[in-house]
């Protein structure tokens, strides 16, 4: 019987959505073999969000009712409880910035294989077939684990769980041993207010690494002033300095929805992409016809942006 | 303090390529530091400029070619390197986290650092959980995602910020001896300098295979098997708009009339 132990993410007070797409792939995972799905949570409101996580699907919820907010020997140290108590074949953690926090310190300390960043689960009883992508999202690639193993989802991959569960919920008495926190959380801080908010903007021009120079944004400015739009870039443009924070557009930078969203000279990594994926029309100009921005792409022009911008200026001209 | 950061040399991909097995054929790659390992060393190089660091060594497991992109480590500030290599490495296609785990967890407890800063992930295999798996091995604490650090070390704490999800950073103070996972924007790496790139000859740059680590082969056995590598199937229905630029700008122009974003 495969079962697993799945574990939530919430922050400052919130469920976070991957929780219920943990609930998704958690379940078609269990039901290869008609294994039960447990979730974990740990620290909060724990009533709380257990009272929200109990969706269609769900067999047991376990709270772990310690501190506020995250903090990865807590969880580390809860999670591998668990693990001791209910022998799952496998704990299903999100490839969250936490999820990656601890979940290959749990995977070394119980001596199992970790798998992160998965797109695709299956598993037969024994063998887990793990679909993920190498070489930012040029390849895509499958990889096969016997036994049990930790697994870290990528977000927005599965559907969210719905419906009511009637799931068992009770409190897991984990022995947290507080000499073996070797951290401690003393806040949070959002970055990146500032002059524009470019979630509010209806046509974005976004701005990649294709730039090459930072001297060249100003052909890139031309084009945002010649539309009336608003500029916008992927992360290196902003590690450069070359613009502030409050321009990044993705995972760790800002969700936008415009009505159109032009990405020149980007990629189209995950993290890009988890941020923008949202904008009604998306038309990528690039020179690499197969990167992986043509996947979410409804226009494209494949050429070099220092031709294809100019003239893009002359025709607003 | 002595620093050991990871160095990874990373395989890049051109635009066109083709796939030989489990593998992208050889005449398509080409090979680079990885991007979040460069933001690692120059912390690493800061940290001793600012008189906190006394040694900065470098490890990096790969075959010999990898040298070049060691130096450039070594070029950048680093004092000396470590190379692990093996016969027994030669032919694995992916080496997992495990492996990875063991063979650095020996060179960590060779050299016993106080900070060990590793890229939060590599460009390639994009597992991004050696770090933390190493310190959880060894016994240190630990941060993943780290794009800020504080460089007045007082007593036997770091001062981190994590970056979070959304333009949120979590601000976290974490017990020495520690690992890092370095986040791109933490610094701006630094070029390498004609001096640099002539003093890294002259540096250290150790050898040092599975048995002088004492790490048994069986150790890197791979829990995780790469059976299939292809290109990903598009879902795309993208609509690309051909002829020169004059075209396609004439096309793009005429979407954003209609849309009524661009008059
Ligand atoms: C934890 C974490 C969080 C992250 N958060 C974010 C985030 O919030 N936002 C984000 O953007 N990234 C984020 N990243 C980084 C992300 O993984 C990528 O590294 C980044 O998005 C790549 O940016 P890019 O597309 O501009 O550059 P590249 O990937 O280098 O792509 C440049 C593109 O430009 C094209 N190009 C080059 N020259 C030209 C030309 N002359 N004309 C036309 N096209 C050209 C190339 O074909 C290529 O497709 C994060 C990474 C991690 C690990």
């Amino acid at each position: 019987m495969t079962d697993v132990l799945a574990v939530t993410d919430h922050r400052r007070g919130e469920l976070r959505d991957v929780s219920y797409e943990l609930i998704t792939a958690g379940r078609s995972l269990a039901d290869e073999t008609g294994g039960d799905l447990h979730l974990a949570v740990i620290s909060g409101t724990v009533d709380d969000f257990a009272d929200k996580l109990n969706r269609e699907g769900v067999d047991a919820i376990h709270t772990v009712p310690y501190g506020e907010e995250f903090n990865h020997d807590v969880y580390t140290q809860a999670i591998t409880q668990l693990y001791d108590e209910l022998a799952p074949q496998y704990v299903l953690t999100p490839n969250s910035v936490n999820g990656l926090d601890y979940a290959p310190a749990v995977a070394n300390a119980l001596d199992l294989p970790v798998v992160t960043d998965t797109i695709g689960l299956e598993t037969d009883g024994e063998t887990l077939i793990a679909t993920r992508e190498m070489y930012g999202s040029k390849v895509e690639t499958t990889n096969e684990l016997e036994n049990n193993a930790v697994v870290t989802i990528r977000s927005a991959e599965w559907p969210a769980a719905e419906g009511t569960g009637d799931a068992t919920i009770d409190a897991f008495d984990a022995d947290i041993d507080e000499a073996a926190i070797g951290s401690t959380v003393s806040g949070f801080e959002e970055v990146g207010g500032g002059d524009v908010d470019i979630s509010e903007a209806e046509l974005l021009v976004s701005i990649g690494r294709g730039i090459e120079e930072e001297e060249n944004l100003d052909l890139i400015r031309d084009l945002a002033d010649a539309l009336g739009a608003t500029l916008s870039s992927s992360r290196p443009i902003v590690d450069n300095g070359w613009l502030p924070k409050n321009r990044q557009v993705g995972q760790s930078g800002k969700v936008v929805t415009p009505d159109v969203y032009i990405a020149i000279g980007i990629s189209g990594a995950v993290q890009h992409v988890a941020g923008m994926k949202g904008s009604d029309t998306i038309v990528a100009i690039n020179t690499d016809p197969n990167a992986p921005i043509m996947d979410i792409a409804d226009y494209a022009i494949h050429d070099d942006l220092f031709d294809v911008v100019p003239a893009l200026i002359d025709e607003f001209q | 303090m002595k620093i050991l950061v990871t160095v990874k040399e990373v395989a890049t991909v051109e635009d066109e390529f083709e796939i030989d097995g489990t593998e992208i054929a050889d005449q398509y790659l080409g090979a680079d530091l990885n991007e979040w390992d460069d933001y690692a060393i120059e912390e690493a190089v800061q940290l001793q400029e600012a008189g906190i660091a006394d040694e900065v060594v470098t490890v990096t497991i790969g075959p010999e070619d990898c040298e070049q992109t060691i130096r450039q480590a070594l070029a950048k500030g680093a004092d000396r390197a470590v190379r692990v290599w093996d016969d027994s490495l030669e032919g694995v296609d992916l080496l997992d986290v495990n492996a990875k785990t063991e063979i650095l967890s020996a060179v960590v407890e060779e050299e016993e650092p106080d900070l060990v800063l590793s890229g939060v992930q590599a460009g390639d295999d994009s597992f991004a959980a050696t770090g933390v798996s190493v310190a959880e091995n060894v016994g240190f604490q630990w941060g993943a995602v780290v794009n800020h650090l504080e460089h007045d070390f007082s007593g036997d704490t770091v001062s981190v910020r994590r970056e979070l999800e959304g333009g949120v950073e979590e601000l976290n103070e974490i017990e020495l001896p520690a690992v890092l996972t370095i986040q791109t924007g933490i610094n701006e790496p630094r070029y390498a300098s004609l001096r640099g790139i002539r003093q890294a000859q002259r540096k250290e740059l150790d050898v040092q295979n599975l048995a002088d680590l004492g790490v048994d082969e069986s150790a890197i056995d791979a829990d995780l098997e790469l059976t299939d590598m292809y290109e990903p199937e598009s879902e795309s229905d993208v609509t690309v708009w051909e002829g020169g630029p004059d075209d396609t700008a004439a096309e793009l122009g005429e979407l954003l009339r209609d849309k009524g974003v661009a008059q």
